[in-house]
């Protein structure tokens, strides 16, 4: 019964979407306040209902309903509870669902907090999400109905691919779509503007904290991805340059460059062509992600479903927004004035160049990921473009990045002279460039990976702290400043100086990362690096839905144990699948990660060590960069832009 | 029951990523050969390469891999050898060969054209005279001498 009431929900919502669709669009255009007000209820009652369809399918899930077909093939009653309910949204159909929700959510949260928005523009921008709604609520109807019952249901399902009962389903694809799905807001925003013909400094300013939202979501969720990764898929990896890992990858770039060019647009009124491009684009590469992990054209570790109609059906509606929005971007773009003028060396500039930086190394990942097809379709090759390709084309362009974020965010607006940018920031480059030799002298004949890496974060970190202290100025009231300094500020520090800190970890875990591969007998002690690893004890162990070869190892350093590790190696009987869980010491300099094997022939265990340095600053370094995002987000400008709009429009002189 | 899922667990028990009896007893030797191993895909796998993956087609090429170092292949010609016999598709790092500088070009023949457009944009804005720029209309030096001298 509550299956039947989701389903039709989701019917509903559909008819709902349909006249948000249309009527608030028509009239924006005939001018009538009447039709185009349709917009803000219907947002609200397309979420909710939205919302229920979801419900009741997280219900089917909850309470093992194993009359949904979608229920029977991924999930089973042993579940704990925990993947029973992200196993909602842990497979094509369910994900789908997620993501239409989020696209309502959207539209509702535009419309409830959409106050100070004119309201034509408010209406054209409720009409194109909607109209995006309509599509994947289509698609979702049509192709991919959860809320199919089966003819004779069975006792039990088949269960949850084992790799995905993991605390990071739970968490990795909401926050990832509501990064994608949060980029529509832009779209919907671009192409509202470009019918509208006009962009203006305060279309900047309310573009921009949906895309800074959709930012924090996006950084969030792909760092908790590659966290995921990196201690399930059992050899610590964080990032393989998959086509789907890219597709997100790819979104991210563009509205951290989307992001820099709605600064210049709300402050400049310049660059308004490039950024409402640039919004149009990202949403597409969100769509491109989409149709990526569906259609299962490129192979990837993420596939979901390889069904060539439900990839169509993508395609189609890839073609119709990315296409229809570039047509109307085409058609409208040249009436897009830009009004403010600066000097060639300007904030502006730098600003440029980082949306450049930006764009062409989105552009690299994007060539790279297609190469493969594009060979086999039109050269008849059957290649691979993997990560030695990716390491070797897109790295410099962050090299780049980081070299002159510290030197562009020290210029100010209009006009800058190189020199008076660059000499407060003297003392943290040599510094940075001491610490970077440093790493080079101390590593001994290794590559120029870690110490660049090293380089790159102290710079970007100092680079900020001087750039906070240039904002204080001389003299006293220092800290009377520093506290007055707006969030905005803060937000840019800290996600700028999150940046430095993920690049040095990157860097620092991909040169200096030491492993160990040794069958190990019980007591015998051994040694990787600087620890002794002992294996003491490996036992059989029983799990709620799986059967596990649990290993007890103990690591020591200087005779002093540090910790005991369990890693494990899980059957999970119903899937038939192997998964690996590895054991992880975590600390700020290193991590030192275990895996155990299998019983060899000749007695003892094999076990695979490594020593990760640096790993958790990858991590670390997101989660600064996401902290900046939401300080931004609370920055005053954006909470009272609805209250300062409604003062009298002449201000008295002063 | 119980004792049917164990032997049920070894019998689907992974073929793990490099396995001790695979190592070669001469770490320069088994540090190329790990190397090499992370620049060549495992066939059946999803964007894997052999040093990661837990496939026996892995385990397979990765013994062939240091069977041929041992027998004294430079890197190039163990890479060939193995190449020549699973095709290009086994390099996750692309050849710069053929239509493939395309791939290789992408990134800095954008970055040259995209730079270029930048310039002049730039350059644009940097001369322009915009509506704000333009001398003060009559009316408007009138209401300025007028704030002024208040």
């Amino acid at each position: 019964m509550i299956t039947e009431l989701g389903h039709f929900a989701l019917v509903l919502a559909f008819g709902v979407a349909l006249v948000q669709m249309v009527v608030p669009m028509w009239g924006a255009w005939r001018g009538r306040a009447g039709l185009m007000a349709v917009a803000e209820p219907a947002a609200a009652a397309q979420f909710i209902l939205i919302a229920l369809s979801f419900g009741a399918l997280m219900w089917a899930f909850v309470t093992s309903d194993f009359s949904l077909q979608l229920v029977v093939a991924n999930s089973h009653s042993a579940k704990p509870m925990l993947y029973k309910i992200s196993g909602t949204w842990g497979n094509h159909e369910g994900s789908m669902l997620l993501w239409v929700l989020i696209v309502a959510l959207f539209g509702a949260m535009a419309a409830w907090f959409g106050g100070n928005l004119p309201p034509r523009l408010r209406a054209r921008v409720l009409s194109v999400q909607a109209a995006i709604g309509v599509a994947f609520l289509a698609f979702i109807l049509f192709t991919s109905n959860p809320f199919l019952r089966m003819g004779t249901p069975p006792f039990d399902g088949q269960d949850l691919n084992p790799l995905l009962q993991d605390p990071g389903l739970a968490f990795h694809p909401p926050f990832l779509y509501l990064g994608y799905v949060g980029l529509s807001m832009a779209f919907s925003f671009a192409v509202a503007a470009l019918i509208e013909g006009r962009v203006d400094a305060a279309w900047g300013r309310w573009v921009r904290p949906w895309t800074l939202a959709a930012w924090v979501f996006l950084t969030i969720g792909i760092a908790l991805g590659s966290w995921w990764a990196y201690y399930e898929l059992g050899w610590g990896g964080f990032w393989f340059w998959d086509p789907v890992e890219n597709a997100s990858f790819m979104p991210w770039l563009l509205a951290a460059a989307l992001l820099h060019s709605a600064i210049v647009v709300e402050k400049r009124e310049s660059l308004k062509s490039w950024t409402i491009l640039l919004a149009i684009l990202a949403f597409g590469f969100s769509l491109i992600g989409t149709f990526i992990v569906r259609s299962g054209l490129l192979t990837s570790v993420h596939a979901f479903a390889n069904d060539p109609e439900r990839g169509v059906f993508i395609l189609a509606i890839l073609g119709v927004f990315t296409g229809g929005a570039l047509v109307l971007y085409s058609l409208r773009a040249s009436a897009l004035e830009a009004k403010g003028v600066f000097g060639l060396l300007s904030r502006e500039t730098a600003l440029v160049v980082n949306n450049l930086l930006l764009a062409v190394a989105c552009f690299v990942v994007f060539v790279g990921t297609m190469w493969p097809l594009v060979a086999e379709m039109f050269l008849d090759r059957k290649l691979s473009v993997g990560p030695p390709f990716f390491n070797a084309a897109f790295t410099p362009f962050m090299v780049a990045l980081g070299l002159i974020l510290p030197i562009g965010s020290a210029m100010p607006w209009k006009r800058a002279k190189i020199m008076r940018a660059l000499y407060p920031l003297r003392y943290a480059f040599l510094l940075a460039l001491a610490l970077g030799g440093l790493a080079f002298a101390m590593q001994a004949g290794r590559g120029l990976l870690g110490p660049v890496g090293l380089f790159l974060g102290a710079w970007l970190v100092m680079g900020t702290v001087v750039d906070v202290m240039q904002r204080l100025g001389r003299g006293p009231g220092k800290l009377r400043r520093l506290r007055r300094l707006p969030r905005a500020d803060w937000g840019k520090a800290t996600a700028h100086g999150g940046l430095g800190v993920t690049m040095a970890g990157i860097a620092g875990l991909m040169a200096w990362a030491v492993d160990d591969i040794r069958v190990a007998r019980i007591g015998e002690p051994f040694d990787v690096g600087s620890y002794t690893l002992t294996l003491r004890d490996v036992s059989e162990v029983r799990g709620p839905n799986y059967l596990s070869t649990m290993a007890e190892i103990t690591l020591a350093q200087d005779g002093a144990v540090i910790s005991t590790l369990r890693p494990e190696k899980r059957f999970y009987p119903v899937a038939q699948m192997p998964t690996t869980e590895a054991a992880i010491d975590y600390n700020l300099a290193r991590d030192v990660y275990v895996v155990i094997g299998d019983a060899q022939d000749g007695g003892g265990w094999a076990v695979r060590t490594y020593i990760k340095p640096m790993t958790n600053w990858i991590w670390i370094g997101c989660a600064l960069m996401a902290l900046g995002g939401v300080l931004s987000l609370s920055d005053r400008r954006f909470r009272v832009a609805a209250g300062a709009r409604k003062q009298p429009a002449g201000v008295p002189a002063e | 029951m119980k004792r049917l899922l164990l032997i049920l667990t070894l019998l689907a028990s992974p073929l793990w990523a490099v396995q001790p009896d695979e190592v070669l007893d001469d770490p320069a030797l088994e540090a190329r050969a790990r190397e090499l191993s992370q620049g060549l895909r495992c066939l059946v796998c999803r964007n894997e390469s052999i040093d990661e993956s837990n496939a026996s087609l892995a385990r397979d090429l990765r013994i062939l891999l240091r069977e041929r170092l041992v027998a004294g292949d430079s890197d190039a010609e163990a890479v060939d050898f193995i190449v020549d016999r699973y095709g290009e598709y086994v390099l996750l790092n692309p050849q710069a060969t053929g239509a493939n500088w395309l791939l290789w070009g992408a990134g800095p023949l954008m970055l040259l054209l995209a730079g270029g457009l930048g310039v002049i944009y730039l350059r644009g804005r940097a001369r322009s005279k915009t509506p704000s720029e333009a001398p003060l209309s009559a009316e408007e030096e009138a209401r300025l001498r007028d704030i002024l001298d208040r």
